[in-house]
């Protein structure tokens, strides 16, 4: 308390004035048709939030009658169950969680997607003792490695560990994190095997060359110096804090894997929206505003969305550190910062739309390793896909934009919610949400039709 | 991390052995109180009031001079992936950020208010809205306050009742004693869980007037604090002097005339030394519990500035401990005044 009261003297009136809510002048209340003005939103601290913290900070929010407070959560298990449980009105979530959530992988729950937060983001990093193996082996192009960079160069360092009776393990966020699918489509790309779920379990290591756990995304940094993993899987600005903090160094990125991936959602309960259909228009609105703002101008905005997330409420992470990722360009090694435009998309592309077919792949990936234990017809997809992806509500928010003139009417596509053939993988596959088996079939490593898993390890034909 | 809680939770340890005296906590009192007990030296023993003024000033300032020096010294040399650990001045200076990060809240509190009355003279909001910005410093340390005043306050009336009557009916004692056994050194880590399904089941109003986090750090609080109070006071009423109960036989004093005369003024002294030990393994637990369940509060700050990573998380996690260190040294004062008051007024 004595500490305290010696502050508050030094302190004297130290008034920033920083009068942070951005309080929207002329707002513009639709009077009465918010059910439920006072919202809470949880979020992890990753970059990818940006839309809410924007959205609030910016009084995006606000304009549309929303009092919202935005949550920092400990990990993707706490802001899964707080939005089930009903402390949280909705969340940043990962793509793979209101999905898992509807078809009763871990816990069970109507959850929906009515909003795809970003394209693109990750990255995987590996550890510098594992670098150094790997760089002396790579072709290079102008003096630095050449991208991108495939898992196969992993293959004799893994091949090392298993010699010395070692597990070479990786860390991801969540068993139905995007991170978790991107991780595991790489190293198979690669020709190793990131290992099957059986039945119930999260562990996912059945067959396993590289062993893959669960690290929340802001330990990822601490965990990798401690040893405990050798690389990870995670968005930013955990990535770069590597770098900055000269522990790893990322070997590829998300966009470099998949171009132009989905990556996060806006997840809600069914039920809320069913209940409160204006107040979720609402908050649509709002987010779709945030999202145009952070790719507005070829990202003149960043510079301030940068400062806003360095706040210690929201990603809180050091400014240099965001910025190494948020505006235009990536540091994959200290002398080594490429251009990467593409790295952080919210509203180009067609960033917010909830396609079908990206749900659908999230199912595939799900089938592919396993947590999805039994083969299913191409329909049981389509309607899983359905029942979790909303572009209707997406829609009835983007076009009453479109409307008022507040985004151009380009900006919402015209689709049936499928993306149509897919290219841009690493490993050359293509990929068409409308023939998910057929899409199964392609992979070298994954569970084939009629094929299951137990702890002795995969079988059937 | 997990094991340094259970021993935390663990060192309020008090009476295994039931006959025994209970514990006084003279381990927190230290030097000062070994002063106060001792008989008052004369006036012009010169020896007496040097070693009275050493005792109670000299020495604690030197011990704090002595370890903040090592402290700036030794810190910088630490170089952790956030930098090197932050010496006494940039955790000062932490300290004073943190203030002006309040400061700089209420400021846009006050923005939020004055543009929303105008707005709703103005006819353009229908209705008012609490400000709804990130909780700073300040009022996250309000809000543990208030959670280990409601856990300890829960705590409190669930063991001083169960202590009467196991310490007046050795029946139910020698029934409840291993349950008592079993659940006292249970760490908060393995309450949390239970705790938290079982209040999400029976809270299910969407807008309950206790928030759910709030309710399950309180209990998670009673639940780790209750047992020192518990067993103190079985302790305190089963020690009564023999010969007082005889006489309220002789009186032929109802139970509750018993009660009230005789069993609880005796028992008193000892069940505020229960109560004190509670409420400091309360606020130690509160703070593990804040921390994994992300119930608002000093936890959730230290937990949230962990996460954060920045270069300045490190000092900011250490003023924080500091606080909580001085509250929680407060917080056991206040018991001692208590207790204290307590004892004098005893009537027996």
């Amino acid at each position: 308390m004595v500490a305290l009261l010696a502050s508050l003297a030094l302190a004297g009136c130290g008034n920033t004035g920083d009068a942070a809510t951005a309080e929207a002048a002329g707002a513009n209340f639709a009077a009465g048709a918010v059910e439920k003005p006072v919202l809470k939103f949880g979020f992890i601290k990753l970059t990818d939030m940006a839309p809410l913290a924007i959205a609030k900070e910016k009084g995006f929010f606000a304009e549309e009658g929303l009092n919202v407070t935005l949550e920092p959560q400990a990990n993707w298990k706490v802001l899964l169950d707080g939005v089930i449980g009903g402390q949280l009105d909705g969340a940043h979530m990962l793509a793979g969680q209101p999905i898992a959530a509807t078809i009763g992988y871990g816990t069970k729950a109507d959850l929906i997607a009515p909003l795809s937060l970003d394209l693109n983001g990750n990255a995987i990093t590996v550890s510098n003792k594992v670098w150094e193996q790997v760089k002396p082996n790579l072709p290079m192009e102008g003096g630095k490695p050449k991208h991108p960079i495939s898992a196969s160069v992993l293959q004799p360092v893994v091949a090392s560990f298993k010699q010395q009776g070692k597990p070479f393990n990786m860390g991801m966020v969540f068993p139905v994190s995007t991170h978790n699918y991107e991780l595991r489509y790489w190293l198979a790309a690669g020709g190793l095997n990131p290992g099957y779920y059986t039945p119930g379990d999260v562990g996912g290591t059945v067959d396993a060359d590289v062993q893959l756990s669960v690290t929340p995304p802001p330990q990822m940094p601490a965990t990798l110096e401690a040893g405990t993993i050798e690389g990870y899987c995670v968005g930013e600005p955990w990535n770069q804090a590597a770098v900055q903090k000269k522990i790893g160094v990322p070997i590829i990125t998300d966009d470099e894997i998949w171009n132009d991936n989905p990556e996060k959602v806006f997840g809600l309960r069914k039920d809320f929206a069913d209940k409160y259909p204006a107040t979720t228009a609402a908050m649509l609105r709002a987010i779709i505003k945030a999202q145009q703002w952070l790719d507005a101008d070829n990202g003149a905005n960043r510079v301030e969305a940068v400062k806003i997330l360095s706040q210690p409420n929201y990603v809180g992470a050091d400014e240099e550190v965001i910025a190494a990722s948020m505006t235009g360009k990536f540091t994959f090694e200290p002398g080594d910062t490429r251009d990467a435009p593409g790295f952080n998309i919210f509203f180009d592309k067609y960033a917010g739309y909830p396609y079908y077919s990206d749900a659908i792949w999230y199912l595939t990936q799900m089938r592919r390793w396993g947590q999805i234990p039994e083969d299913h017809p191409d329909q049981w997809y389509f309607e899983r896909a359905k029942a979790v992806y909303r572009p209707d509500l997406y829609l009835t928010a983007a076009n009453a934009l479109v409307e008022a003139g507040t985004i151009p009417a380009d900006s919402v596509p015209k689709t049936d919610g499928y993306r149509g053939e897919q290219s841009g993988f690493i490993d050359g596959i293509t990929y068409n949400g409308k023939q998910p088996n057929a899409y199964l079939a392609k992979f070298k490593i994954g569970l084939k039709k009629g094929q299951k898993v137990s702890a002795s390890g995969v079988t059937g034909s | 991390m997990a094991t340094a809680y259970a021993d935390l939770a663990g060192s309020g340890e008090t009476c295994q052995d039931r006959r025994t005296m209970p514990e006084t906590g003279t381990e927190a009192t230290g030097s000062e109180g070994a002063v106060r007990s001792s008989p008052v030296p004369p006036v012009f023993n010169m020896r007496a009031i040097t070693s009275k003024f050493g005792l109670s000033l000299a020495a604690p300032i030197l011990g704090v001079v002595a370890f903040l020096m090592a402290w700036g010294v030794l810190a910088p040399q630490v170089d952790t992936s956030l930098g090197a650990l932050p010496g006494p001045g940039e955790v000062a200076e932490q300290g004073v950020a943190l203030f002006e990060e309040w400061q700089a809240a209420k400021q846009s509190e006050a923005d939020f208010y004055s543009a929303q009355d105008a707005r709703i003279a103005a006819g353009t909001q229908p209705q008012a809205f609490d400000y709804a910005g990130p909780p700073t410093f300040l009022d996250q340390i309000v809000t543990s306050l208030q959670t280990v005043a409601l856990g300890f306050a829960l705590a409190s009336i669930v063991a001083v009742p169960i202590g009467l009557a196991a310490g007046l009916s050795p029946l139910f004692n020698a029934a409840i004693n291993p349950l008592v056994q079993i659940m006292k050194p249970v760490s908060p880590l393995a309450w949390l869980p239970i705790v938290t399904m079982v209040v999400s089941a029976t809270i299910t109003s969407a807008d309950p007037t206790l928030a759910k986090s709030f309710v399950i750090s309180a209990i998670v609080v009673m639940l780790c604090s209750l047992w020192p109070t518990l067993i103190n006071t079985a302790v305190g009423t089963a020690s009564i002097d023999k010969d007082l109960l005889a006489v309220g036989r002789v009186l032929k004093l109802g139970t509750f005339a018993k009660l009230t005369k005789l069993v609880l003024p005796s028992a008193l002294p000892y069940i505020f030394t229960g109560m004190r030990l509670s409420l400091g393994v309360g606020w130690m637990v509160l703070i593990a519990a804040e921390m994994l369940a992300q119930n608002p509060g000093l936890g959730k700050f230290v937990w949230d500035e962990f996460q954060n990573g920045s270069s300045q998380s490190l000092a900011r996690i250490m003023f924080a401990v500091i606080v909580i260190g001085l509250i929680g040294f407060l917080l056991d004062r206040l018991m001692m005044g208590v207790e204290r008051f307590a004892g004098r007024n005893r009537t027996v």
